[in-house]
C-alpha cells in the first residue's frame, strides 16, 4: 500500500474535503459501535470475560514458545503440514512454492489481514498466479484495486452505488443497479463459479489450539469452509500470536470476538480445522513478521493480544473522520498505529500522533489493550529515535524554555497577550492551523496571576 | 487544610474567570486557598507530543511550586492526569509521588474530599456537559459508555445541585471533541471536524451553554462556535458552580 509521502494527517485533511461524506462514514461506524454497547451491555459478566481474556492472553505471551512447539507436534500428528515464516518475504515464499509443487495458477482465499500484511497478492500476481478474494467486501476493494480500510469491514468506505458501478463494470449487473441484495447475489453466483473451479484455497487463522492442533477460522459468509472444502490444497497462514493454550478457552474468546467487531452474538460461522480430509494437503504457515520484536519491548508486547475485532476502529472518533486509508497499513485504526511503528518506525512515525488520546479505544478492547497509553510511549520513542518533525522540535525546545522559568513565561505570556489584542493579523492567519477553521480564544484583560496579585495576595 | 491551586498556563492566560471561579468556590466552601504564584505549567502539551524528556525544567518546578500542600486542586482534569501519570524527579521522586497522590480536578475534589452535598448557585439556563476524555476516562470522573458498569457521574451530580439549570441530553454522551492538544493543529481537519460535531449534538439538542471540567476542550469549542457566530457559550463548570 503506497501513500508516496503523506502522512496521517495530510490524508485525511483530502478525505476531509468532502463532509458528506465524513459524516455518512463516522455515522455508519457509529451505529456499529452502538450494536456492539448494546451486545457487550447485554452479557452481565462483559468485564470478567474482557479480563479473562486478557489473562489467557497474558499466559499466551509468557509461553509462547512452549505453546508454539506443542501446537506444531499436535498440528504435525493431525497430518497438517506445519511450516515456520520469519517475515513476510518468507510466509509469500513458501505458499508460493506449495502452490508451485501442486501447479497451481489460479486460486481462492478467504479474509486474512496477515496475508494483506505481507503483500501476498501482490506477491503472487507478479508471478503470475491469480488471487480471487472470497469474502465479499475483500472482493469488492479487490475490484476496485484499493486495499481494505478496515479490517472486519474491508470496504466500509464504500457506497452503495459505487459498488453497484464496480459490479457494473465487472461483473456485468445492469448500470445503475445499487439494491444490496440483488448485488450480493451477483456476487455469490460469480464466486460460486469460483470456488467450483479451484485447486487451492488460502485461508486466515483466528485461533489456533496449542493443546489439540487445530484452528478456527470466523467469517459471516462460509466463504473460508466453502474454499477449503472444495480444493485439494489448504493453505492457512497465522501470526504467532494467534495462539491460545487450550479449547476451553475458545468459550471466552468466540464471545467476546463478534459481539465487540458488529454486535452479533456470535460469527455465523466458526469453523474448525483440525486434519486434512482424505486426498486433501492441509498446509499451516506461522507467521513472525515483526512479532517477536513486538515482544520484547515491554511497554508495546500487550499489542499481541490483539483478536482483530476492530472495535478500536469503529469507537476512534478520529478514525471514523478519517478513514482506514489515511493510515496508510494493512491494519488501520489505533491498534494499526501501535503495530505499524514496530514494522517500519520511520515510515509509520506519523501514526502515533494521528489520536487525541480520549481512551475509548482501550476501554472496548476486547482483551483489554492498554492501546492510548502505547501510542503515549510510541510518541516517546519516536522522537527519541529522531523520527520527529524539525519544527516540532523546534517549537518544543522554545516550549520548555519558556516554561521552565516563571519569569519567560509571565513575560511571554504579556507579550502573546498584547500581540492577540493588538496586533491580530500576527496570529489570525492562514499560517496559524489553528485559525483556520476556528476563531482565537477572546485577550482577557489580565492573566490570573496578575488578577491575584492585586486582589488575592494579602488576603 | 492546606490547599494549592493549580491553574493550568492557557487558563491563566486566557481564561482568569475560571480560575476566579475557581477559587471563589472553594472560599465559599470554607477551605483557604493558596495560589503559589511562580508556577507555569504541568508540562503536558511536551509529554504528549513525545517531548516528556523535556519536561524535567517542569516538573521540578511543580514540585518546588506544590511538595507543601495537603491537596493540590486545578480546574483541569487534563492536566491533573498528566501530573498523576507523569510526574517524576529524579532527585525528588518522593516528593513527586506525595504530589501524584494529592492531586485533585476539582469536581472530584469537591464530591470525594469535600463531599459536598448543596450549593447555593443559580443557573437558569439549558446547559449541554462535555464529558471531557481524560477527566472522565483517564480520572474516571464518570462512567464511560464503553464499559458494562453501573452509571455515575461527578460533574452531573454537581450541576444537579444548581437551581434552575436544566441538563440536555445529547446523542452521544462521551465522544472526544477532538482538541487534544497539539492534536488540534497537528491534524487540523480531522480536529475542526470533531469539534464541529460534538458542538452540534450540544446544539441539536437545545443547549444554551457548553460546560466541562476541562477549559481546553471548551476553547476548542468556542472557537468552532464563534466561527459559526453561534449564540451557543461555553463555561468552565466552576463558573456554573459559583454562578449566583
Ligand atoms: S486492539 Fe483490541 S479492540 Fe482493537 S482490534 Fe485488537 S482486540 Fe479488537
Amino acid at each position: 500500500m503506497s501513500s508516496g509521502t503523506k502522512d496521517h494527517a495530510a490524508l485525511s485533511d483530502i478525505f476531509n474535503k468532502d463532509e458528506a461524506r465524513v459524516d455518512w462514514h463516522d455515522e455508519t461506524l457509529w451505529f456499529v459501535r452502538a450494536k456492539r454497547d448494546k451486545a457487550a451491555h447485554n452479557i452481565p459478566e462483559w468485564e470478567s470475560l474482557r479480563e479473562a481474556a486478557s489473562q489467557i492472553k497474558n499466559n499466551v505471551l509468557s509461553n509462547l514458545h512452549n505453546y508454539l512447539i506443542e501446537f506444531e507436534e499436535q498440528a504435525q500428528k493431525n497430518g497438517v503440514t506445519v511450516h515456520w515464516a520469519a517475515d513476510a518475504a518468507e510466509h509469500n515464499q513458501i505458499v508460493h512454492s506449495i502452490l508451485k509443487e501442486h501447479g497451481v495458477n489460479r486460486l481462492i482465499k478467504s479474509k486474512s489481514m496477515l496475508t494483506e500484511e505481507c503483500h501476498l497478492n501482490e506477491y503472487l500476481k507478479q508471478n503470475e498466479i491469480e488471487v480471487i478474494d472470497t469474502d465479499l467486501g475483500e472482493r469488492i476493494v479487490q475490484l476496485a484495486q484499493e486495499p481494505p480500510s478496515h479490517i472486519v469491514l474491508p470496504c466500509i468506505h464504500k457506497k452503495k452505488e459505487e459498488i453497484g458501478e464496480l459490479f457494473h463494470e465487472h461483473l456485468g449487473t445492469p448500470e445503475g443497479m445499487a439494491d444490496p441484495v440483488f448485488l450480493t447475489a451477483a456476487a455469490r453466483e460469480h464466486l460460486r463459479e469460483t470456488f467450483l473451479t479451484r485447486k487451492a484455497a488460502i485461508t486466515g487463522v483466528n485461533f489456533a489450539v496449542a493443546e489439540t492442533g487445530e484452528f478456527v477460522v470466523c467469517t459471516n459468509e462460509g466463504n473460508a469452509d466453502m474454499g477449503a472444502h472444495l480444493a485439494d490444497v489448504h493453505i492457512a497462514c497465522m501470526g504467532i500470536e494467534k495462539i491460545i493454550p487450550k479449547r476451553k478457552n475458545l468459550g471466552v474468546f468466540l464471545r467476546l470476538l463478534t459481539r465487540s467487531a458488529t454486535g452479533q452474538p456470535i460469527t455465523t460461522y466458526s469453523s474448525h480445522f483440525k486434519k486434512p480430509r482424505p486426498g486433501q494437503q492441509m498446509h499451516l504457515v506461522l507467521v513472525d513478521n515483526g512479532r517477536t520484536t513486538q515482544l520484547s519491548r515491554p511497554d508495546f508486547r500487550n499489542s499481541l493480544k490483539c483478536i482483530r475485532c476492530a472495535a478500536c476502529m469503529n469507537t476512534c472518533p478520529v478514525y471514523r473522520r478519517s478513514g482506514g486509508h489515511s493510515y496508510h497499513t494493512a491494519v488501520a485504526g489505533p491498534i494499526g498505529s501501535i503495530l505499524a511503528p514496530n514494522l517500519d518506525m520511520k515510515e509509520y512515525s506519523d501514526l502515533p500522533f494521528a489520536s487525541t488520546l480520549c481512551g475509548s479505544c482501550s476501554n472496548v478492547c476486547p482483551v483489554k489493550i492498554n492501546i492510548h497509553e502505547q501510542l503515549y510511549k510510541w510518541r516517546q520513542v519516536i522522537v527519541k529515535e529522531g523520527y520527529a518533525d524539525p519544527t516540532k522540535k523546534l517549537a518544543m525546545k522554545a516550549m520548555e524554555f519558556t516554561l521552565s522559568s516563571p519569569f519567560v513565561y509571565k513575560n511571554a505570556g504579556k507579550v502573546g497577550r498584547w500581540f492577540m489584542k493588538h496586533a491580530p493579523f500576527t496570529v489570525n492567519n492562514k499560517l496559524n492551523l489553528w485559525y483556520q477553521h476556528r476563531e482565537m480564544p477572546e485577550v482577557p484583560k489580565e492573566s490570573f496571576e496578575e488578577w491575584y496579585k492585586k486582589n488575592k495576595k494579602n488576603d | 487544610m492546606n490547599v494549592g491551586l493549580f491553574i493550568p498556563c492557557y487558563i491563566d492566560q486566557f481564561y482568569p474567570n475560571a480560575a476566579i471561579a475557581t477559587l471563589n468556590l472553594l472560599s465559599r466552601l470554607g477551605i483557604t486557598v493558596k495560589y503559589p504564584v511562580n508556577q507555569t505549567c504541568c508540562g503536558q502539551p511536551m509529554a504528549n507530543s513525545g517531548f516528556e524528556h523535556l519536561t524535567q525544567g517542569c516538573n521540578d518546578l511543580f514540585i518546588d511550586n506544590f511538595s507543601e500542600f495537603d491537596y493540590i486542586v486545578s480546574p483541569s482534569g487534563s492536566c491533573v492526569l498528566h501530573i498523576k501519570d507523569h510526574l517524576h524527579s529524579a532527585a525528588a521522586e518522593d516528593k513527586a509521588s506525595g504530589i501524584r497522590k494529592k492531586v485533585y480536578e476539582l469536581t472530584e475534589f469537591l464530591t470525594d474530599v469535600l463531599k459536598v452535598d448543596k450549593l447555593s448557585a443559580r443557573f437558569p439556563h439549558k446547559v449541554g456537559v462535555h464529558q471531557s476524555c481524560h477527566g472522565q476516562r483517564g480520572l474516571m470522573l464518570a462512567q464511560m459508555t464503553e464499559l458494562v458498569d453501573a452509571p455515575f457521574s461527578k460533574p452531573l451530580h454537581l450541576l444537579k445541585m444548581v437551581e434552575g439549570l436544566e441538563l440536555v441530553e445529547l446523542s452521544r454522551p462521551d465522544e472526544c471533541c477532538g482538541f487534544g492538544g497539539t492534536f488540534c493543529v497537528a491534524e487540523e481537519a480531522v480536529s475542526v471536524k470533531m469539534g464541529k460535531d460534538r458542538v452540534a449534538d450540544h446544539i441539536n439538542h437545545g443547549a444554551e451553554y457548553i460546560t466541562a471540567a476541562d477549559m481546553s476542550c471548551l476553547m476548542h469549542m468556542e472557537g468552532i462556535l464563534r466561527r459559526q457566530n453561534s449564540n451557543v457559550k461555553v463555561l468552565h463548570i466552576a463558573e456554573i458552580l459559583n454562578a449566583q
